[in-house]
């Protein structure tokens, strides 16, 4: 046992592929990582040193105080964030709301809509996000909604890549589990919340990453429907950012991008594995 | 025969007992609890595609109070439109440009983190980090990269005698910047889909070639771990491919279509007719293009797929 997990899957590497692996890899990790390392590097630099001709890791005159203090000053930065927390927030919570009452319908109840429903569901993944965009935004208009939070939030209340996950999850709960749970007299919506979402926590943390990542970082969408900054959400913010500094003030503009993207690059170091779970689960079908 | 008669007359007789209004109430509870989801599911997707179809049928605009039925003519304006042409181009370009990349780059470094123990783990983290991050912001970064005088690119490229240029205005370099940042992106996730791919594949099999004769690290990859990945590769090409032909973000906030429709892409043009011009119907007709694309990407997969498990 001990020896598989030195071997690694491919027999025993002998010292020189070590090297090239390193050597590989490395190169592989600066190219993924020097993004992240500029921005930051910049977001401690005064102007003055941003464009100077020769490039260097750490600032010679820190002004990271500064270019944060402006991020944060002179646009409403941390309303952005706050926005994006709010609105993920609420599109995650009607998306588990929906998506498991169904799901669990799809995979464990007989009933006359079921086969149809789970074709639908499979047609709407087929569909990009952004082929509804132009119905979508002339619906909130006539409704007077858009520029407003509930302009965002709605399209997202549903995700039919939820409803196919947790189906999927569903699936492999044991049929007795459920019986038992109606000897005992529970309802099937009392099932759905009391015997089913227990036993589904790992999957429905991944769908709960993925929809994080994908509604913090949505930019096509918060673009065509909100113009009031301070309804922005934290990638429209930035953009915001930009063009009111028009690419003069680099350091505070990377102090704002910091800022932003901080938080779900914080949260992945923390959860990595539930985030790395959640993408492999897609892939298997 | 018997036992039947008698289990419908029980349920004729007692009919709140027995099998039948089991199912009644099970029906019932599957339509109540797959409800709100059937609702929303036509409300902001299925229902907007089939309106989108119909749009792309008329002649309406924003704020117009009538429309009229105009059949196939916004595809036909189309056909003759110069943009459309170089936006279908560019979008083709791209997608060819970026694909191969990040699909071979992440089988590559899943092989390469999956080969040995040391620091996998740490690979790992790192090389996936750039799909968790914000795709705008980082834009934002790389447009710094890609600055003519004081860019990291264009001081990398001078030191080492290559040429340099400004890439992000340059027409001839703009769109593979663009894909640059693309490919930084899709680099991870395809290695994280590989890895578990990899994986799947029982350990027993590169043993197994080995006692064959399949000594060599390439002789193992041809014959076992290659064939045995060839549903996941399809899988993340297709996927690869449908979000290369989504690009957007970068295109807008970086060049916006520019510098002369360099990089005008299909969804960049769709805003732009939609949003900028409020050409609402003809944006609708350049959607169900775009939707056409991904359907047909799609429907290439599940055909792929189809041949391979002939061959079992």
């Amino acid at each position: 046992m001990a020896e598989h997990l030195q071997r690694g899957r491919f027999g025993i590497p002998s010292t020189g592929f070590q090297v090239f692996r390193h050597l590989m890899l490395g190169m592989a990790v600066i190219f993924s990582v020097a993004p992240f390392v500029l921005m930051v590097a910049i977001s401690l630099k005064p102007p003055g040193e941003v464009f100077s001709p020769q490039f260097t890791l750490l600032p010679q005159q820190w002004h990271a105080v500064e270019n944060y203090t402006l991020a944060f000053t002179k646009q409403p930065l941390l309303r952005f964030i706050l926005n994006g927390l709010f609105v993920t927030a609420c599109i995650f919570a009607a998306q588990a709301l929906v998506a498991l009452p169904c799901a669990y319908a799809l995979a464990k109840l007989r009933w006359s809509g079921r086969n149809i429903t789970f074709v639908f569901v499979l047609l709407g993944l087929l569909v990009p996000t952004q082929v509804a965009a132009l119905p979508l935004y002339i619906g909130l208009w006539k409704l007077g909604l858009l520029d407003t939070y509930a302009a965002i939030i709605l399209p997202s209340t549903i995700s039919v890549f939820g409803i196919f996950l947790m189906r999927q999850y569903f699936m492999t709960v044991p049929d007795d589990l459920i019986s038992a749970a109606r000897l005992d007299g529970l309802g099937e919506f009392s099932i759905v919340w009391r015997i089913m979402l227990p036993s589904a926590m790992p999957a429905l943390v991944a769908f709960g990453m993925l929809s994080l990542v994908w509604n913090w970082n949505d930019y096509f969408w918060p673009l065509l429907v909100i113009q009031t900054e301070t309804l922005a959400t934290p990638p429209l913010g930035v953009v915001f950012f930009n063009n009111a500094e028009a690419g003069t003030n680099y350091g505070a503009l990377m102090a704002a991008a910091t800022a932003v993207t901080a938080p779900l690059v914080l949260a992945f170091l923390f959860a990595q594995r539930w985030f790395i779970d959640g993408v492999t689960m897609t892939a298997v079908k | 025969m018997a036992e039947a008669a008698l289990r419908l007359s029980a349920v004729a007789v007692a009919p709140r007992a027995g099998p039948r209004t089991g199912a009644l109430a099970e029906a019932f509870a599957g339509w109540t609890l797959a409800a709100p989801a059937i609702v929303l599911m036509w409300l902001m997707l299925l229902g907007p595609v089939v309106a989108v179809i119909v749009l792309s049928l008329t002649d309406w605009t924003l704020g117009a109070p009538a429309f009229r039925w105009i059949g196939l003519d916004n595809y036909l304006a189309l056909s003759k439109d110069r943009v459309f042409w170089i936006s279908l181009q560019n979008t083709l370009a791209y997608v060819a440009f970026t694909v191969p990349l990040s699909v071979f780059g992440g089988l590559a470094l899943a092989m390469l983190v999956e080969s040995a123990s040391s620091l996998r783990g740490l690979y790992r983290t790192l090389l996936f980090l750039p799909v968790t991050s914000t795709l705008i912001a980082m834009a934002l970064v790389f447009q710094f990269a890609f600055h003519p005088t004081v860019g990291l690119v264009n001081q990398g490229f001078g030191a080492l005698g290559l040429p340099t240029t400004d890439w992000l205005k340059n027409p001839s370099t703009a769109l593979y910047a663009l894909g640059v940042i693309g490919i930084w992106q899709a680099v991870g996730l395809n290695m994280v889909l590989f890895l578990a791919g990899l994986k799947s594949i029982p350990r027993d099999l590169h043993e197994a070639a080995a006692v064959d004769g399949a000594d060599g690290a390439w002789e193992r990859f041809h014959r076992v771990t290659w064939p045995m990945l060839g549903p996941s590769l399809l899988f993340v090409v297709t996927i690869t491919a449908i979000r290369a032909l989504q690009v957007f973000d970068t295109v807008q906030v970086l060049t916006d279509g520019g510098p002369n429709k360099a990089t005008s892409v299909l969804l960049h043009q769709m805003y732009q007719e939609g949003f900028s011009f409020l050409r609402t119907a003809y944006a609708a007709a350049l959607t169900c293009v775009f939707l056409g694309m991904v359907l047909l990407l799609t429907w290439m997969q599940t055909q792929l797929m189809e041949k391979k498990t002939h061959y079992g």
